[in-house]
């Protein structure tokens, strides 16, 4: 806590940023993201096959191809996916694109 | 058939063993008949707790290895005539007991028990694998702090990979006063977390170094505010909807002097 802090403290001003509380959730956040990334194989299958059927409705994809990894981040973790595209499927047309005469 | 209930946690002094020894008492207070095992082999602690370590004759490797009956090594508590304590050994090996050994263990004892209630030791080895091997239930002890709350969430993932389902959390050492200044988290902080449902919350509270100091869990006592907690504790466990209890201190005019001297 630095001086204004201190001050703050004195006059009984302790601001929500200031509470330790507010650092202890955010430090506890960050390291369960961290200590939740040991999640079970079972899990990423499990997601990789709904990631397939859910972009598989949008566009045919190579199954055999994709990649999906959780990767640490500077401030967190990612998922990350590589989903390479066969084809696109065409994709019914908004009427209120259409031009009306 | 009865119930078979651990009392874990991952960090160690979080209140596994007060928890064990106070929501063991008051199921008992209720007319349940419950035994409490210590599972925490080498650092026997349940029995003092419970004031009850001048009558441990066998323990739990006796017991499982056939030196004594079961019977024999369940100290029947000198209060309450439905409460009993298997008490863990002091042996060096903690490997004394297997997993299967435990499970053979608790299905024996929840015949003749309501609540079978195993206090768990500190960790995630041996120990805690063996306290858990014949649990159906959980209960996660924690405290508001950080490192407590992230071990108890590394807890429940292995409960839920052991498929112990939907733990219970207690939140213990609860400091109204930080709280409320925001130096301390909250119960809904806690719970936004770990996202389980919530059993109880315990005060952090003097009564509870008197207590144990006495060998008198703090439940006996009904003017104690940790006791009132755990009593509510028990009275969930057993279904009844019971409110948390308010942390705000009854203070008195002893309460305010002392309050002033304190300098809060
Ligand atoms: N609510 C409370 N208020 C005040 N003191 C408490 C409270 N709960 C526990 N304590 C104290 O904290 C210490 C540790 O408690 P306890 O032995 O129950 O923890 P534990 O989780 O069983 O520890 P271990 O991991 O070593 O087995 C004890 O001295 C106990 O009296
Ligand atoms: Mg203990």
């Amino acid at each position: 806590m630095g001086i204004s802090g201190v001050l703050a403290k004195f006059f009984g001003k302790d601001t929500e940023s200031e509470a330790s509380k507010t650092v202890a959730k955010e430090r506890l956040r960050l390291v369960l993201v961290h200590d939740r990334m040991d999640i079970s194989e079972q899990t990423m299958d499990s997601l990789r096959e709904d990631l397939i059927a859910v972009i598989g409705r949008y566009m045919e994809i190579d199954k055999d191809a994709l990649e999906v990894s959780l990767t640490r981040e500077d401030e967190g973790v990612a998922l990350v996916a590589n989903i390479p595209v066969l084809n696109l499927k065409r994709q019914p047309i908004d009427k209120s694109v259409i031009p009306e005469d | 058939m009865g119930k078979v209930i651990v009392v874990t946690s991952g960090k160690g002094g979080v209140g596994k063993t007060t928890t064990t020894a106070n929501i063991g008492t008051a199921l008992a207070m209720m007319g349940q008949k419950v035994v409490m095992v210590d599972t925490d082999i080498g650092l026997r602690n349940l029995d003092v707790v419970l004031g009850l370590e001048n009558r441990i004759v066998y323990d739990i490797v006796d017991a499982v290895r056939g030196n004594c009956r079961l019977k024999q090594a369940l100290i029947k508590d000198k209060r309450l005539e439905n409460m009993f304590l298997l008490p863990a050994a002091q042996t060096k090996d903690k490997t004394a007991v297997t997993s299967d050994q435990m499970v053979e263990l608790c299905d024996k004892l929840k015949d003749e028990f309501d609540f079978v209630i195993i206090d768990c030791p500190a960790g995630i080895e041996h120990g805690f694998k063996n306290a858990i091997a014949g649990a159906e239930e959980a209960i996660v002890v924690t405290t508001p702090e950080v490192s407590a709350v992230r071990d108890a969430d590394r807890i429940i993932g292995l409960l839920e990979a052991a498929e112990i389902r939907a733990p219970k959390l207690i939140i213990n050492r609860i400091r109204v006063n930080m709280v409320k200044t925001g130096d301390m988290m909250s119960v809904e902080d806690i719970l936004d977390i770990l996202a389980v449902e919530l059993l109880g919350i315990v005060p952090d509270d003097d009564a509870i170094v008197i207590s144990t100091n006495r060998g008198e869990p703090t439940v006996l006592d009904s003017n104690s505010r940790p006791g009132e907690a755990f009593r509510n504790i028990a009275r969930r466990i057993c279904g009844e909807a019971v409110p948390l209890m308010s942390l705000d201190e009854k203070r008195g005019f002893f309460g305010k002097i002392k309050s002033l001297f304190a300098g809060d």
